[in-house]
């Protein structure tokens, strides 16, 4: 188990101070000076060496994509913009950050500034996370007050950190739908290329990282990458807040060590499986855009991005959503349609009618009201919504149902069964169109 | 995706109050020159929250002039951005999450309680108090099921505190933002599993605990 002093969000539960006070005495702001001293190429070097994989989802290694900023260039300045649109469900984490650290993500935007030569940062919240917005501007105008950022500030290198939110869009988590957002657009994702590292705000370089990825790096770089990449299995190092929600005795958030097996950390952190562990069904152990794995493969997999790819899923954000034999599973995962359904921005076709006709094929099957035809038909047209849109979301739409299909083919054929299996006056006609 | 229309009845006009007006030119100074449209967002939720929670179509007109961008431009992200009501809501809006984290949880519960004291979605309720709709994740799934009321986020919801926490805001009795259970944020229930070396296995007895804060 990972040691408290091994733990770098150390107010992760608001006991203490989450102002400046608070946040030096606990370590942030120390020697940042020093850091930036040490210049851009150790810092990304260092970041690249830690193994720290993006926090946002997509697990992509965070000091390399700073070293995809181009040179600066006084027509075309360089932004960092901090992606807090935390929306995916599940997932609860960056909320924590920023109302009860909130100095760790402003000294993390200035160290990743300096290193992508940026001199202003974004950081876009949900809209929906009023309180932790104004602690986040709290903290930052605190940090403008004590000189720590700003024009002339004692760290030695320009810097503006701006706080800015959005109104309730789950597409303003994507990365370029974020930028149209934030130019004041609707947020609908960009066609890439080109990448945002060449053309993001207003048309210039832009890296656009999540709020835990940024917020680990002061402390990686103060402790050093061998230490962070001490923990976790190859390729997956690191500490990582993990999100446990759903059906456990004591849901909450906690940081551990990468690739900790499931068991351990539900009979350590979560007061166990609701009903024991003979009761579980199936996690979804990233965020509600992952398939859901069943109780067998997952008790003793290890929490990290390589075993849950090995097992048809992913660790997206760790948001693990835990399913206990009580759960109507077709239901939960036609919930999950929903929400995409809900959140399409409606840019692409596929995915705009391909996420409705989804739902209101899951919403029959609930009630064993389809054909069993339909189930193979379900599977084909989700595999005719993903990888044919501009974003992932499509993606994201089809993973849950595939992953319904593959463990729990047979509930769905139960429900058909039992429903065909009673007098009803109406026949089943496999339609979706409304 | 969904439909969103302006509402029928709309005000005469909108102005900003003076502190508001102040907000919005500090917040469009936040962006480099000629790229005052990124403040929209922000200048609409102002107009909104100064008007009882819903935008008015003269508040998007206004926003338009302010930020010198075509009123169709404001009118989109008005309506596509769920955040923004475009219909009256009551004295309380109530956004409760019935995403797939919170249902696990009983937020069905929590809708059935609301469909019996309010009535239907986006109806406010007779005594002007209350309005409800089913929202998308929350993003408070380890304090599931919760609603946002207004600004506030109630969490660790159950139909007996929900209803009482109904019954405090309506009669205007102070009420407790956040966990209804006595959680601080998100930790687990009852004992601490990890920072203990610094708060205590109750959050409060460390030596960094700040025993100032409730």
């Amino acid at each position: 188990m990972l040691d408290d002093k091994d733990r770098i969000f150390t107010n992760l539960y608001g006991y203490g101070d989450w102002g400046l006070k608070g946040a030096m005495a606990r370590g942030a702001w120390d020697n940042t000076k020093g850091l930036i001293e040490k210049g851009k190429d150790w810092i990304i070097e260092e970041m690249k060496a830690s193994g720290l994989r993006g926090r946002g989802g997509a697990g992509f290694p965070t000091g390399l994509k700073w070293s995809f900023m181009p040179k600066p260039d006084p027509l075309r300045p360089s932004y960092l913009v901090v992606n807090a649109d935390e929306s995916e469900p599940g997932t609860c984490k960056d909320r924590e950050i920023m109302r009860n650290d909130p100095h760790l993500l402003i000294e993390g935007c200035m160290i990743a500034s300096f290193a992508m030569g940026a001199h202003a940062c974004y950081v876009y919240l949900r809209g929906e996370y009023i309180l932790e917005r104004e602690h986040l501007q709290a903290a930052v105008d605190q940090a403008y007050a004590a000189g720590l950022v700003g024009k002339n500030n004692k760290n030695g290198w320009p810097f503006d950190i701006y706080v800015h939110h959005g109104a309730g869009a789950y597409i303003c988590g994507e990365e370029t739908a974020l930028l149209e957002s934030l130019e004041g657009k609707k947020g609908m994702p960009r066609l890439k290329p080109p990448f945002p590292a060449n053309m993001g705000l207003y048309g210039c370089p832009t890296t656009v990282n999540n709020v835990e990825s940024i917020a680990v790096a002061p402390t990686i770089l103060r402790r050093g990458a061998a230490w962070f990449s001490s923990f976790g299995a190859k390729n997956n190092a690191g500490t990582k807040l993990f999100c446990v929600s759903g059906h456990v005795n004591t849901p909450c958030n906690v940081e551990e060590a990468m690739s900790l097996p499931f068991r351990e950390l539900i009979d350590r952190h979560c007061g166990g499986i609701r009903g024991g562990w003979d009761n579980l069904l199936a996690v979804i152990p990233g965020g509600s855009s992952v398939p859901c794995v069943p109780a067998h493969e997952i008790i003793d997999a290890a929490m990290d991005f390589d075993t849950l790819r090995g097992l048809k899923s992913g660790l997206g954000t760790a948001a693990v959503i835990v399913l206990d034999k009580s759960t109507d599973i077709v239901r939960a995962i036609t919930r999950i349609s929903y929400f995409y359904k809900h959140e399409s921005c409606g840019q692409c076709t596929p995915c705009r009618e391909g996420t409705g006709w989804m739902w209101r094929v899951l919403t029959r099957m609930c009630e064993g009201r389809a054909q069993k035809r339909e189930i193979d038909m379900l599977l084909e047209v989700s595999t005719q919504i993903e990888g044919h849109t501009i974003c992932a979301l499509g993606d994201a739409a089809a993973w849950p149902v595939q992953g319904l299909i593959r463990h729990f083919r047979h509930e769905i054929e139960k429900r058909i069964d039992d429903y065909s299996a009673n007098p009803h006056s109406d026949t089943v006609a496999p339609l979706a169109a409304e | 995706m969904s439909v969103r229309r302006l509402a029928e009845e709309q005000p005469a006009s909108f102005e900003f109050t003076p502190e508001n007006l102040a907000w919005a030119n500090a917040q469009i100074a936040k962006y480099p020159e000629g790229r005052q449209a990124s403040a929209v967002i922000p200048l609409l939720w102002q107009a909104q929250k100064q008007h009882n929670y819903w935008l008015p179509k003269p508040a998007i007109e206004k926003v338009a002039d302010m930020l010198d961008m075509p009123f169709i431009r404001v009118l989109e992200i008005a309506t596509f951005y769920t955040m923004f009501n475009l219909e009256p809501v009551g004295r309380f809006f109530i956004q409760m999450c019935g995403t797939t984290p919170c249902m696990l949880r009983g937020s069905d519960e929590i809708k059935a309680v609301l469909a019996r004291r309010v009535g239907e979605q986006k109806m406010v309720s007779a005594d002007g108090n209350f309005a409800w709709l089913e929202v998308e994740c929350l993003g408070a799934c380890c304090n599931a099921p919760m609603v946002q009321i207004n600004d506030d986020y109630y969490e660790d919801l159950t139909a007996e505190n929900f209803e009482k926490l109904l019954d405090d805001l309506a009669a205007g009795r102070p009420v407790h933002v956040g966990s209804q259970t006595g959680r601080r944020s998100s930790e687990p229930a009852g004992k601490l599993t990890t920072l203990t070396s610094f708060y205590g296995d109750d959050g409060r007895s460390g030596p960094a605990s700040d025993k100032t804060q409730a």
